[in-house]
């Protein structure tokens, strides 16, 4: 009944390439980080707007980022858009839904953060002349990223490990892409995976880390 | 010169400024007492227009503040405002605090910017600090602090709310010094505060406020030594 022989060599020997794959994976959540923390911070000043039309389109953004699967958004950045004649290389289409997923989440913390910011800091910066997107932009924005930004590295592990659904468009250089295939010429399931998991796994930790060490050194106050 | 002219103002229901008429003159020290919820705050913060008002005009420099047409960010530069919870921002060093506006509003070079802030934080005594973040300083030095974040845009036109209410008794003091010293410097003020001893000492003219109405104005010696309205009485009698 339990009669599968491990050959961790032949997976070892794979480890190059699959290492190239992960840094597809570092590369796609990072990117997909910067395009989500500029996109959320813009969804972020149109909820503040008071503007319904931004405001709107800034509250659908991200209910629609939060109550629909990861995958149904990759899925519709590549088949849904190409069904309007757009194509995207499964790159693109999984950054894309990456990044939208990222914009939606990372909107609701900012929005949260906020919260933890009291009004007299904005009066205060009015009070000394500052029209009031530049109160945001020099006062209110730095405190909320402070707040924000603990939060926010859970969502860039979380955008690490989402680039796995990248096999749904294709995506065969990223991490998980490049297991799989390797996984379908060699049958060695167990091994492949076993391996690609400790690499996420270390990734996901690194970035954690890492961001801890940032943090330490941005908000001295 | 600030004008005040039958200024009204509610919050929802309740109308906290009843027809205030108020002549501030340039170079005068005019300080404002009364209870609580007596609208004296509320008067500064229309002043500067981070409140707006019901109807009325209040006249700056002959500029009516809340006409549609008035750039309230540039007449802000012009009038220098001090809370009671004085608003430090806690990302910024104590020279940063008071650099920032010099530079991003009135445009300076850094420099520039610096050598005002470093000045101005040496004149309310904060020049050993300028390295430190505000989350270092006791009250009432956030409290100077702030003073000189207000005094580094050069305002024609100090607005004082209440600053030393929400410090311990120890550091009152040490902020009533700085206020005492701008007063000297010719500096026109207008102070909201609950400390009748500095009222008296500092003002050209203390005004009363009660429930929404302006019920005296008058020089300090005058106003405390004959009060004319019972409501003023009761008030002098309950804060000595």
């Amino acid at each position: 009944m339990f009669n599968y022989n491990f050959r961790w060599n032949q997976a070892l020997n794979a480890l190059p390439q699959m290492l190239d794959g992960a840094l597809v994976t570092l590369q796609i959540a990072l990117l997909s980080m910067l395009i989500g923390v500029t996109v959320a911070v813009l969804l972020t000043m149109f909820r503040l707007s008071g503007n319904r039309i931004l405001g709107g389109f800034a509250t659908a953004w991200v209910e629609l980022a939060r109550n629909t699967p990861a995958l149904f958004q990759i899925y519709m950045a590549h088949f849904g858009l190409g069904a309007f004649g757009i194509h995207l290389s499964p790159f693109t289409s999984l950054l894309a839904g990456i990044a939208f997923n990222n914009a939606g989440y990372l909107a609701e913390n900012f929005r949260g953060a906020l919260k933890a910011i009291p009004d007299t800091q904005a009066r205060a910066a009015r009070s000394l002349g500052m029209p009031a997107t530049q109160a945001f932009r020099l006062i209110v924005m730095p405190q909320m990223f402070r707040v924000a930004f603990l939060p926010a590295t859970n969502q860039m592990v979380w955008a690490i490990l989402m680039t796995s659904l990248g096999v749904i468009v294709g995506m065969n250089t990223d991490l998980a892409g490049v297991t799989q295939e390797l996984n379908a010429r060699s049958f060695r399931t167990f091994e492949f995976f076993a391996i690609a998991a400790v690499i996420y796994y270390l990734i996901a930790k690194a970035v954690t880390l890492a961001a801890h060490a940032v943090a330490w050194r941005m908000f001295r106050y | 010169m600030i004008e005040i002219q039958n200024v009204r103002k509610s919050f929802g229901s309740l109308e906290v400024l009843k027809g205030i008429d108020l002549t501030v003159q340039k170079g005068e020290v005019l300080t404002v007492i009364g209870g609580s919820g007596s609208g004296k705050s509320t008067l500064l913060t229309c002043i500067n227009g981070l409140e707006p008002i019901d109807s009325g005009r209040i006249l700056l420099d002959g500029t009516e503040v809340h006409a549609k047409g008035t750039d309230l960010n540039k007449l802000r530069r012009k009038v220098g405002i001090v809370f009671q919870q004085w608003n430090a921002f806690p990302h910024l060093t104590v020279l940063e605090n008071v650099m920032l506006a010099p530079r991003k509003v009135l445009g300076l070079p850094k420099a520039e910017a610096e050598a005002i802030a470093v000045k101005q934080l040496t004149h309310v005594g904060l020049g050993d600090k300028l390295k430190v973040y505000p989350s270092r300083l006791s009250g009432g030095q956030q409290q100077r602090m702030a003073i000189a974040r207000a005094l580094a845009m050069s305002p024609d036109y100090m607005l004082f709310d209440e600053v030393t209410s929400a410090l311990d008794p120890q550091l009152v003091g040490e902020v009533l010094d700085t206020l005492r010293l701008l007063a000297q410097e010719g500096m026109t003020m207008i102070c909201v505060t609950h400390e009748m001893k500095f009222a008296r000492e500092v003002s050209d003219r203390v005004a009363f406020f009660h429930k929404g109405v302006m019920a005296e104005i008058a020089p300090p010696a005058e106003l405390f030594g004959a009060p004319r309205t019972p409501e003023l009485q009761t008030f002098l009698s309950a804060t000595h």
